[in-house]
């Protein structure tokens, strides 16, 4: 169930980024996968990108999975590994607070 | 596109009148407030919450993004207050104050301004009061929340504006609603002594204030506190 729901949530992530670039005219290099740097040392969104991205995400897990979250929340703001650093660590952050 | 205009604390008081003012000029008005209201107009919708409750505010903001998708005005209306001696003020008034005037301005404007962005567009306006430039005693606690919602309103105009949002706010002079009944009439004849222009303020001098705030013209305004009454901060 959790790791159907991990894909579940890498799809919308990836789907999120690629609207993303569409709307905001700016290329986003996801040749990395999820190792992609996002936020932080050499990412590739400045703050504003970041939190374009984060918003819309919020929206996309809302519609598509029913659930209301804050992405930008205490226990993501408190850890040693960013959330926004990479793809991957968004997508693994995601999981842990849709599935708590 | 209609404009979206959403009223916190529309029930009653400068929110009902600002609901009542936009809903003339064929705007699209949604209203919140803890209890019931009986403005009943096709263009007004109204949601019961109270403002510091952060799952209730969040379901609002889905629920205008699904209907409408956009929001182009926040006006952060609600708000309490209490007056009483430093000495003699429970910290659960303390609690209660902010918690309304400071963290219920926060949510607003944090889910407003997620939808807002994705346009480029918007509009916020918060409430202050003429009692934080006074430093008026018996209203310790009052003016520091509304003085944490100005500070805020600067930071937030500094964030907001390359995602095309302005950030601004209104203080009002007294003005006779429920909010101040209990203020005995010297006290505020004597916080009138201190305005410029002498006289009690009304909902129509803050309506100006708000209309200025998000006419199209003003894109160029924010971080902005606009004092009534010639009250000089
Ligand atoms: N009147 C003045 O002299 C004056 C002067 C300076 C600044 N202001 C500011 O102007 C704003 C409006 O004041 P007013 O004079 O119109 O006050 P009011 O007549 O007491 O109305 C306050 C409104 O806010 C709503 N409200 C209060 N707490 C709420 C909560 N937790 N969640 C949702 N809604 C809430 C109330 O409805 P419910 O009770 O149904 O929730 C009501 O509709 C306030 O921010 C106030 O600080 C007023």
């Amino acid at each position: 169930m959790n790791k159907i729901n991990r894909e579940k949530i890498s799809e919308l992530v990836f789907n999120c980024i690629k609207k993303y670039q569409e709307e905001y005219e700016q290329i986003i290099d996801i040749a990395e996968g999820e190792q992609t740097r996002l936020f932080g040392g050499n990412g590739q969104l400045d703050s504003l990108g970041l939190v374009s991205l984060v918003v819309s995400i919020e929206e996309e897990i809302e519609t598509e999975l029913g659930i209301a979250i804050v992405l930008a929340d205490e226990k993501a703001m408190s850890r040693r590994t960013s959330p926004f650093s990479r793809i991957g660590n968004l997508i693994d952050y995601i999981d842990e607070l849709v599935s708590s | 596109m209609n404009q979206i205009i959403l009223i916190t604390g529309s029930r009653k008081g400068i929110g009902r009148q600002l609901a009542e003012h936009f809903i003339a000029l064929g705007k699209n008005v949604i209203g919140c407030s803890r209890s019931e209201s009986d403005l009943r107009n096709e263009l007004y919708t109204h949601f019961c919450l109270d403002v510091t409750d952060e799952v209730a505010v969040k379901k609002m903001f889905s629920q205008i993004r699904q209907k409408y998708g956009h929001i182009d005005i926040l006006i952060n209306n609600a708000g309490i207050a209490s007056m009483n001696h430093f000495l003699l003020t429970p910290l659960i008034t303390v609690e209660k104050l902010f918690i309304t005037n400071f963290n219920g301005t926060f949510l607003c404007s944090r889910e407003a301004s997620k939808i807002m962005q994705k346009k480029r567009y918007g509009r916020i306006i918060n409430f202050s009061s003429v009692a934080v430039a006074l430093n008026l005693e018996g209203e310790a606690i009052y003016a520091s929340s509304k003085s944490a919602v100005e500070q805020l309103s600067r930071v937030m105009s500094k964030e907001l504006g390359g995602l095309g949002i302005t950030v601004n706010c209104v203080a009002p002079t007294p003005i006779d609603t429920d909010l101040i009944k209990a203020v005995p009439k010297n006290k505020i004849d004597e916080l009138i002594s201190y305005q410029s222009i002498k006289r009690m303020g009304l909902i129509d001098d803050v309506i100006n204030v708000v209309d200025f705030f998000i006419n199209e013209k003003s894109s160029f305004i924010s971080g902005q506190t606009i004092y009534l009454g010639g009250i000089i901060s």
